[in-house]
């Protein structure tokens, strides 16, 4: 279905080619994994096959890739529309019509297809992915995995014989990944389309691919899934487990994971105790937030501690972000009270903002302002009045490599968040917050910032997470906040709240459940 | 009437009919009438999404711009009327400026014609609002002529690009804050403008790819004979326009004659470009009678006004009448408010 061959692409003005004597034949119908670390070309390698690159991006390609049959080079993108589907990223970003129906048929008008097709095409899609309720709402009104899932669909209405998917699940909740994979999985099935996915959180993917690329590994091959993760830095916790503990075939999914670790189960396991935290730094006293008519939050009872690490967690729009925003002064609550410090957040400015919130918000690349990592950090140290190059120090301890006159929008997206958080602790607040921070880092950036967190907490800080990422809750949470719909439904320790709702529930625990264990190192202890 | 979209060109011919009331009547109560029929419509068939709410802005716009007028009528006007409310200090001009006056003594019936000539535009402004708050612009769209297509879509997204540059700039700032920046004054301005346009430009890169790999933009094999007739027959068709325009507005006879000419070539060209495309349109709007009543109320009311409205203010000033056939005309082009399919709720199932 898909052929690259001797495939070599360099970016304009790169020194040298993000993709390198790439060979590959992906065959008609299997769901094919990319994966790799950040910044190895994923995306590049996923707009080959739809001829973004080279058309739309610019840049030399050498070698030949054929996609159902059409050459990219002779092909340009809207071209391939009618042979492969793509979503993007950010599926918001891409939407051309208002509503989900418009949406859905908007390839097809493009492309030319008759109304009576259109209309038929559109009630198949509607039904094959559960959006018939949905089918007149306007897109700015649909939830993150409801967004996700008409993005597919207008992918799909065309008719492709190859999807191609760019991270579809990691800015979702976990059922709304789940929904999404599911509506993946039944189209690899039912229709035998060709499904290309780029995806970072593998706990929740690899168990559906047929096949991996690793595009980091020296020659990129179509490889089995097990045999791709053998020996390889992005393993996902179960495979890790299985890796750490010698099981042989790795297991893949929490099912085979379960059956190897029977005997593990019935040995005794006390709970190593995390932080429980001190005096109170921040606290909202039933706070209430309303958008228009819609309360985003009610009746919030909160207390941040210091020296502790709290998870805030729930479904896309369950109101994470207000509470953020809130704490950070952003927005005054319409209800009740919020003070940090003994201060009304609101009301603080400069100096006295920055010497007590760290906040950093969804996209770091908001808070940057100059055109190269040296210049922010100078601009840093202006504002917190310390010596020149104390940022810059921060940032070398979190991370290992960076060059200063890289402009900060094109660092990775791991060197981005450790920029922010070399900004936003200048001043050495003690609260620290952190907008779904894990978005676009792999397993190993997952750990090195977690790390930093942990010691963050241990010299004093109050650090609050939103996130979706249960498996980073997992590593580095003290304590879990649970909000649905405005209100708080848990606030309770991270194992309480971890094994208690297999929503939540991270993958070594549903391996070891009942056994309060969360993570691979207190597996590996028992 | 069960829901549907009405088609979005009826909704803009019955707002630009009352727009063009609007602005040939110097009548208060009339241009009061024509703000509060469009206002009605817009309350009963505004449907609940984004674009929508873009009415609210156009009424402040309007209030600002009664405002303003009325301020300039105050400075700059022509001193006129007997009922005197104050005196300004008055600024001396040389004297090959003359006419022009600043300052002096403000007369009760300068702030009334100040104020009828800002409601004029503030109620155009209105029934613009109206347009756009009631017809979605990407319906609109859909409606062009294939050969218009291409350029509307940049006018669409041009237009949804200002409210995001809008939420870009919340963003930036609050961030700005949050590193404890002042977020007033030129300078924060400037630092902000930068991070501002890079956001946004990458959701118009982003919007942009999204839209290639659909299909926008595909075309059928032109052949090159054709593509240059195309551009020979729009070129010459504008300029036939321009030239036309040029000629009637200096009351020639063979204006109209090059006017209209220049529009048949330049609907030749789009035509011509229009089978370019294999675009085909899903559900397209139909046009049934909700749609001629409210097109038609519109057209009715523009043209009621302008033959009744003398579009001249005289002074004295006595207390406006409402004369028959333009307030039934306006007071009819309410009628879209019940006599018109109301629009698909959000949350409807079917």
């Amino acid at each position: 279905m898909i052929k690259v061959e001797d495939v070599t692409f360099t970016h304009d003005g790169a020194a040298g080619p993000v993709l390198d004597g790439l060979n590959l034949q992906i065959p008609e119908g299997d769901l094919v994994l990319v994966i790799g670390r950040t910044g190895c070309g994923k995306s590049t390698f996923l707009n080959l096959l739809n001829g973004l690159v080279p058309h739309f991006t610019g840049g030399t390609l050498a070698g030949r890739v054929e996609v159902a049959g059409m050459d990219t080079r002779t092909h340009a993108p809207r071209d391939l529309a009618g042979v492969v589907g793509t979503v993007g990223q950010n599926p918001r970003a891409g939407f051309t019509t208002d509503t989900v129906e418009d949406e859905l048929a908007y390839t097809m008008e493009s492309l030319g297809y008759a109304p009576d097709v259109m209309r038929r095409r559109v009630e198949e899609t509607l039904d094959m992915l559960g959006l018939v309720a949905l089918r007149q709402r306007p897109l700015d009104t649909l939830s993150g995995g409801e967004q996700q899932r008409v993005a597919i669909g207008a992918a799909l209405t065309s008719g492709p014989a190859v999807l191609v998917l760019d991270e579809p699940t990691s800015a979702l909740d976990p059922t709304a990944a789940e929904e999404v994979l599911a509506a993946i999985q039944r189209l690899v099935h039912d229709l035998a389309i060709t499904v290309v996915m780029a995806e970072h959180r593998l706990e929740r993917v690899i168990e559906f691919a047929d096949h991996v690329i690793r595009l980091d590994a020296p020659i990129a091959t179509l490889q089995d899934p097990a045999d791709a993760m053998a020996g390889h830095g992005l393993q996902p916790p179960v495979v890790r487990l299985g890796h750490a503990l010698g099981w042989d075939p790795l297991p893949l999914s929490v099912r085979a994971a379960r059956r190897r670790a029977a005997d593990l189960r019935s040995l005794p396991f006390s709970a190593p105790a995390r932080r429980t935290g001190a005096a109170v730094l921040a606290s909202l006293a039933h706070t209430g937030v309303r958008y228009g008519r819609e309360d985003a939050l009610r009746d919030v009872e909160v207390d941040l501690r210091a020296g502790q690490v709290t998870a805030l967690m729930g479904r896309n729009g369950a109101g994470k972000s207000t509470l953020m925003n809130v704490l950070a002064g952003t927005r005054r609550p319409d209800l009740g009270r919020v003070a940090v410090d003994g201060r009304d957040p609101a009301t603080l400015q400069g100096g006295d903002l920055i010497s007590r919130i760290a906040y950093v918000p969804q996209d770091p690349t908001d808070l940057f302002y100059t055109d190269s990592v040296a210049a922010e950090c100078a601009a840093t140290d202006r504002d917190a009045g310390q010596p020149a190059g104390s940022a810059l120090n921060r940032l070398q301890d979190l991370v290992d490599t960076v060059a200063v006159d890289t402009h900060p929008r094109d660092l990775s997206a791991g060197q981005q968040l450790a920029l922010a958080l070399a900004i936003q602790l200048a001043a050495t607040p003690r609260i620290v917050l952190l907008d779904e921070p894990t978005r676009g880092l792999d397993y190993p950036g997952k750990v090195a910032f977690s790390r930093w967190l942990d010691r963050l907490a241990n010299l004093g800080a109050s650090v609050l997470v939103a996130t979706h990422d249960v498996e980073f809750v997992a590593l580095v949470g003290d304590r879990v906040i649970v909000l649905a719909d405005g209100e708080v439904v848990t606030d309770a320790d991270v194992r309480t709240a971890l094994t208690s709702s297999p929503a939540f529930a991270p993958q070594i625990q549903k391996v070891l459940s009942p056994l309060p264990v969360l993570t691979v190192e207190e597996a590996c202890s028992l | 009437m069960s829901s549907r979209w009405l088609h979005p060109g009826a909704w803009w011919v019955w707002a630009l009919g009352l727009g063009a009331a609007a602005t040939r009547t110097t009548n208060p109560l009339l241009l009061g009438l024509i703000a509060a029929v469009a206002t009605l419509v817009v309350m009963a068939r505004r449907p609940q999404a984004q674009w929508a709410r873009a009415f609210s802005v156009f009424v402040r716009l309007a209030l600002f711009a009664i405002v303003i007028r009325i301020l300039f009528g105050i400075v700059f006007g022509l001193r006129v009327g007997t009922t005197t409310l104050f005196t300004l200090p008055s600024i001396g001009l040389p004297e090959w400026m003359a006419g022009v006056t600043i300052g002096g003594v403000v007369t009760a019936e300068m702030v009334a014609i100040a104020f009828i000539q800002g409601a004029q535009l503030a109620v155009l402004l209105i029934c613009v609002g109206a347009a756009n708050s009631l017809a979605s612009p990407v319906r609109l769209l859909k409606a062009l002529p294939a050969g218009l297509y291409h350029v509307g879509v940049a006018a669409v997204v041009a237009l949804s690009l200002a409210p995001r540059i809008m939420i870009n700039v919340r963003r930036v700032m609050q961030a700005r804050r949050l590193r404890g920046r002042p977020t007033r004054g030129l300078r924060a301005m400037s630092e902000a403008a930068v991070p501002v346009l890079e956001s946004s430009l990458d959701d118009a890169i982003n919007l942009a790819a999204a839209m290639d790999t659909r299909g926008y933009g595909r075309t059928t094999a032109v052949r090159p004979g054709e593509r240059a007739l195309q551009a020979t027959l729009v070129l010459a068709g504008l300029v036939g326009i321009a030239l036309g325009l040029f000629a009637v507005l200096g009351a020639s006879g063979w204006g109209w004659a090059l006017l209209v000419i220049g529009m048949a070539l330049a609907v030749g060209g789009i035509l011509v470009a229009g089978r370019w495309t294999a675009r085909t349109r899903y559900r397209p709007d139909p046009w049934r009678w909700p749609e001629t009543l409210a097109a038609g109320t519109g057209v009715l009311a523009g043209a009621a006004v302008l033959l009744s409205a003398t579009g001249t203010i005289t002074v004295p000033l006595t207390w406006p009448t409402l004369p028959l056939l333009a307030t039934t005309a306006v007071l009819a082009a309410a009628l879209p408010a019940t006599f018109t399919p109301p629009p698909p709720m959000p949350w409807s199932t079917a």
